[in-house]
Formats: C-alpha cells, sequence, structure tokens
C-alpha cells in the first residue's frame, strides 16, 4: 500500500561491525532491519531491553555514540562511519581529550515553537502568514511528530486535511514550514527548560552543537504525549513495545517488526494496528482489553475481526515469557476489579507483546515553568489549565496539541491555529478579521468536531481543563487554585 | 504476578516489589518515593513510573490523582551534555538577566 523509497546507502559500525543502513533512517530501526531486538540492559547489567517507545522519550536503547554514552539511538540518523557502541548498565565515564564546546546563540524571535507535529506545523505556518518570526524546534532529525507513522486517510473537513493520508500531510506541511522565510527550523533540537525573564534553552545536537538561548515574546509548546506503560511479569522484556514503537518501524521505515504478534488494549491505536500488522504480514493472535466493551472505533474493530483477530474483552496480559525476548505470552480474564482470575490463563506463542494502553501528555515543560496543572483521566493524565484561547496560567505560554490533553491529529492541527491566532491577535499583527477567524474555528472544533459522540471523553476532559479569562486571571494572582 | 519481575521504572530498574515495600516503611508520597528509590530521576525523567507509582499509591492509600504531588520537573528537563554549558554567549550584552 505504501512505497517506501529508500535514501543512498551509508555505513556505519555497531559494536565495530559494519551495518549498511539508508539515510533517513535512525540507528536502532536500521539495527532492528537485520534483526537486532536487543538495544541496552538495566542498570545492573542483568535484564535485556529492546524498543520500546522509538521517538526518544524512554531509556531503552541508550547507546555510546561516537564517543557520546546514554545516546538515544532512536533518534539518532545513521551517518556514514557513525560508530555506535552497545550499553551494558552503567557507562563508564567517556574519556574525552579534546572537548567539544557548543556554541552559545542568543535567539529573539516573535514567537518559539516546541514541537513539529500537527499542532506545532499549524502554528508555525499560521504565525508566519501574520508576518511574525518564528523558531521552530524539535527534537526528531525530521518534521512532522507522529503524522509521518500515520498511514490512513484524514476524516473530517478538507480545511484540515481530510481525505489526505497522514504521512503525506506531514511532507506536505514540513515543506511549507521549511520554505517559509519567517520560519527558522532547528531539528535534533531539545528545549530543556524555561529560565528567568522567559528565556528557554534549546540543546541543538550534530557535529556543531548549538545551545539557543531563546527569547520570544510568546511559546506555542506543542511538546506531544508518551506511551503509557502497565504492570505484568516481565514488562521489559525485548518485544515489548508500545503500539507507535511499531507503527515507527513499520510505517515510517518499512520495517516488519515480527512475526506473531499479541496487542493489549482494543480502543482505536489498538485496533488500527492490529490492522497494519497483518497488513505488514504479521500473525496476530489476538487483542486483549480489560474493559467489558471495545474501546474503538465500530468500523475499525469489524475490519479487524474479518481478518479472523480474536478480541478478548475482561482480558489484560499477566506475563511475558522469554529469556532474550519475548517468545510467548499470557493473558487472563479479569474480575469486577481488573485483577486476574486464576485458573482463566491463556498462552500464546509470540515475539512482540504491543501496548495500546493509552497515551500521557508531555507536561514536565508547563509544570517547570510553573503552569497550574490538573490531573484529568480523560486527557491521559497531567495538564496545564488553559483558557479556551489556548493560553495557560504563565502568561504568552501556550499549549497545544495532544500535550493539551490526548485527542488527535485534526484538532491538533485546530488548536495549533487558535493558539498562532491568538498570539497574532495579542501581539498587535492581527485585526478584525483575525478575531472572526478565530471565532469561527472555536465554534467549528466545540460546536461541530466535538460533538461527535466518538470523541466525547476527550472533549469533557478538555471542559475540565478550559477556564474563562477572568478565572485564569484569578488563578495568576492566587486567588483561585483552579484545581 | 510476582513483584519482583514486574518493572516499574525501566531506566532505574525498580520493581513493583521494590515500590511496596517502600510503601510499607512508610515512603507514602512521589517526593520521599523518589529520593528513596530514585524512580523518576533516570534518563526519562518519571514519564513512566511517575504515573505507575501514583496508581498504585492512589489504591493503596485511598486518595485521588490531584492529592498525589509529582516530584517538580527541574532543568534540564531531561540529560543532556555538559559540553552546552561551556562557553557563555558571545555577546553577553544580549543576555539581559
Amino acid at each position: 500500500m505504501i512505497d517506501f523509497s529508500r535514501g543512498r546507502k551509508v555505513k556505519f559500525y555497531y559494536n565495530d561491525k559494519v551495518i549498511e543502513a539508508y539515510e533517513g533512517e535512525s540507528v536502532l530501526a536500521a539495527l532492528y532491519a537485520i534483526g537486532y531486538r536487543v538495544f541496552s540492559y538495566s542498570p545492573d547489567g542483568e535484564r535485556p531491553r529492546g524498543a520500546f517507545c522509538m521517538i526518544g522519550k524512554c531509556s531503552s536503547c541508550l547507546s555510546m555514540v561516537n564517543g557520546v554514552p546514554n545516546t538515544r539511538i532512536c533518534i539518532e540518523p545513521v551517518r556514514e562511519g557513525l560508530r555506535v557502541y552497545s550499553q551494558k548498565g552503567f557507562p563508564e565515564v567517556p574519556k574525552v581529550e579534546e572537548v567539544v564546546e557548543a556554541e552559545t546563540i542568543v535567539l529573539k524571535p516573535d514567537v518559539l515553537v516546541i514541537g513539529g507535529g500537527p499542532a506545532g506545523l499549524q502554528a508555525s505556518l499560521t504565525l508566519a502568514e501574520y508576518g511574525l518570526k518564528v523558531v521552530l524546534v524539535d527534537e526528531h532529525f525530521k518534521l512532522g511528530g507522529q503524522l509521518v507513522k500515520q498511514t490512513h486517510r484524514f476524516f473530517g473537513a478538507k480545511k484540515f486535511y481530510g481525505g489526505i493520508r497522514g504521512f503525506n500531510i506531514a511532507s506536505k506541511l514540513s515543506r511549507e514550514v521549511m520554505d517559509n522565510e519567517n520560519i527558522e527550523v532547528f531539528l535534533r533540537a531539545y528545549a530543556y527548560g524555561i529560565f528567568k525573564n522567559g528565556y528557554v534553552g534549546v540543546a541543538v545536537r550534530g557535529e556543531k552543537p548549538l545551545n539557543l538561548l531563546v527569547r520570544p515574546k510568546a511559546i506555542v509548546a506543542g511538546v506531544g504525549a508518551s506511551e503509557k506503560m502497565i504492570m505484568f511479569e516481565n514488562n521489559d522484556l525485548p518485544g515489548v513495545m508500545g503500539a507507535g514503537g511499531a507503527q515507527t518501524l513499520m510505517n515510517e521505515y518499512g520495517i516488519k517488526p515480527g512475526e506473531r504478534a499479541l496487542v493489549i488494549g482494543a480502543g482505536n491505536v489498538g485496533l488500527i494496528i492490529a490492522y497494519q500488522l497483518l497488513q505488514a504480514g504479521v500473525k496476530v493472535h489476538g487483542i486483549a482489553e480489560i474493559m467489558p466493551k471495545i474501546g474503538g472505533w465500530f468500523v475499525h474493530a469489524a475490519k479487524v475481526r474479518r481478518y479472523g483477530v480474536k478480541i478478548y474483552t475482561r482480558h489484560t496480559i499477566t506475563k511475558a515469557i522469554g529469556r532474550d525476548r519475548v517468545e510467548k505470552a499470557e493473558i487472563a480474564m479479569v474480575d469486577e476489579h481488573f485483577q486476574p482470575i486464576p485458573g482463566s490463563e491463556k498462552v500464546f506463542d509470540t515475539d512482540l507483546v504491543l501496548l495500546a494502553v493509552g497515551l500521557q501528555p508531555n507536561y514536565a515543560f508547563f509544570s517547570q515553568a510553573g503552569a497550574v496543572m490538573k490531573y484529568i483521566p480523560e486527557l491521559g493524565g497531567l495538564v496545564p489549565l488553559r483558557t479556551k484561547y489556548l493560553e495557560t496560567s504563565v502568561e504568552n505560554l501556550y499549549v497545544a496539541g495532544d500535550a493539551s490533553g490526548i485527542e488527535e491529529a485534526t484538532t491538533a492541527f485546530i488548536e495549533g491555529e487558535i493558539a498562532a491566532l491568538s498570539i497574532a491577535i495579542k501581539l498587535g499583527a492581527g485585526n478584525n478579521k483575525t478575531i472572526k477567524k478565530r471565532e469561527e474555528l472555536l465554534d467549528y472544533l466545540w460546536n461541530e468536531y466535538r460533538k461527535s459522540p466518538v470523541v466525547m471523553r476527550a472533549c469533557q476532559g478538555k471542559l475540565k481543563a478550559t477556564v474563562s479569562e477572568e478565572e485564569m486571571e484569578k488563578i495568576r494572582r492566587g486567588e483561585l487554585d483552579g484545581i | 504476578m510476582d513483584p519482583e519481575k514486574v518493572i516499574i521504572c525501566r531506566c532505574e530498574n525498580v520493581t513493583l516489589k521494590d515500590l511496596l515495600d517502600a510503601i510499607d516503611k512508610g515512603y507514602t508520597d512521589l517526593e520521599s518515593l523518589k529520593r528513596y528509590l530514585r524512580i523518576g530521576m533516570g534518563p526519562c525523567q518519571g514519564k513512566y513510573c511517575l504515573i505507575l507509582a501514583a496508581s498504585i499509591l492512589r489504591r493503596r492509600l485511598g486518595k485521588n490523582y490531584d492529592e498525589l504531588l509529582l516530584p517538580k520537573n527541574r532543568p534540564p528537563l531531561k540529560p543532556i551534555e555538559a559540553y552546552y554549558f561551556l562557553k557563555p554567549p558571545k555577546e553577553a550584552k544580549d543576555l539581559e538577566v
């Protein structure tokens, strides 16, 4: 269904062995493609760890890259001659003969956009339209966020890319952002914190590392989300992977993640990953869902059932079994307190356990900035309180996309645009038309898009996280805790 | 489930047994669990473990999530190489601090 155009061939070294890879791949993807499954070990050196998140969030692929220990090889692009070594336990402090010093550069754009996913891309393009100077940073080596692994055509309005496949939207928007002279893009750039007077520190990796000190008038943080982990025996065994991790392998790099899979969680992500696995030629033993009902859309469930995939409701995973990688997995039925019922266990021969048990917003940047946060289960976890214009309790810090609460890419585009329009209005770059445009968007988002019953839960969550401007003023003055 | 085989925190290799034992010893908030077990202090800075630890505490203590304050996030939000901090900016006057 998808054509993978591979880049130029490059050679790098893994534990001194020559590895052939294609430009544009991550080191981890290149290694996975030729059969590697163990990428690091627990700090005591005892427990092998495999690929888990594949997007630079977890700690399961930390390796030594060109002499730098604890480097995440899932977001390290392959390059000719790169020297990569696996780590077993804590690495030794490297002996450095020549110290690389990162240049520190001060930048003062109008707006800093953190995260180049759907929210950040849409926000950047909208801001640039108003003549505002934007600095866009993303920790990955390419733009697009998780759009790059979405192979389905989007639903919804044409304006928000209805009818186009996710990865095609990603390449279209990335190109537009790269070509826009009002937007300066830094890739492999991690926003490590916010400091006095609104300076944001950004560490840019590469041959010439840079330390950016960015002092913008406003910030849009579309920092996305991370997959959740659940508890079962050997939940760290290589082969236990986030569903998104497997999507990265299959849909972004064209690599088959395994031969026989068990999926945990029958929400939309679980159902879609099951279907994509089948398309990639992976046998799917079944989907275990702890709730009595399937969480995802009926159409997706019907589709995988047609292929003979069994959905085990009221079931959860109790253990992964294997020495260095998953060989078997056990699920069991649960009682009304979600506890496994002894005697109800079923064991599958499988080399992949894919966790599709939900996402949680990446909250660290907001929390460090001092934003008032709230735990909202419907949104996946901790999120900053915000006005309907998406400004948090830290003035001029805006939130958009999954970081504002787990929804989907379409709402991320819309939120990105609302945040951008609000900033344009606040900085005096907009006019009455801008205000009208924002009102129309808000109306579409709240009174049309979020009225669909399938997004009701997320909509209720977003309502809980949204306060009026008067309430926000009180929260800022400390007269209201907002919780 | 054997709690010794359930990993709560991959970065610091903390098991469910470690966590339950710590709660029994009286470490009943996330901040002291963090200091005692190092959950949230590894390379991923608590992306996976804190929410798991919070769910266990919540069940044990019968509290809701908003009462279980998460440890403060401090910069750098994820470990970065020290060489980013070796050189001051060329034009120090650019930096109004």
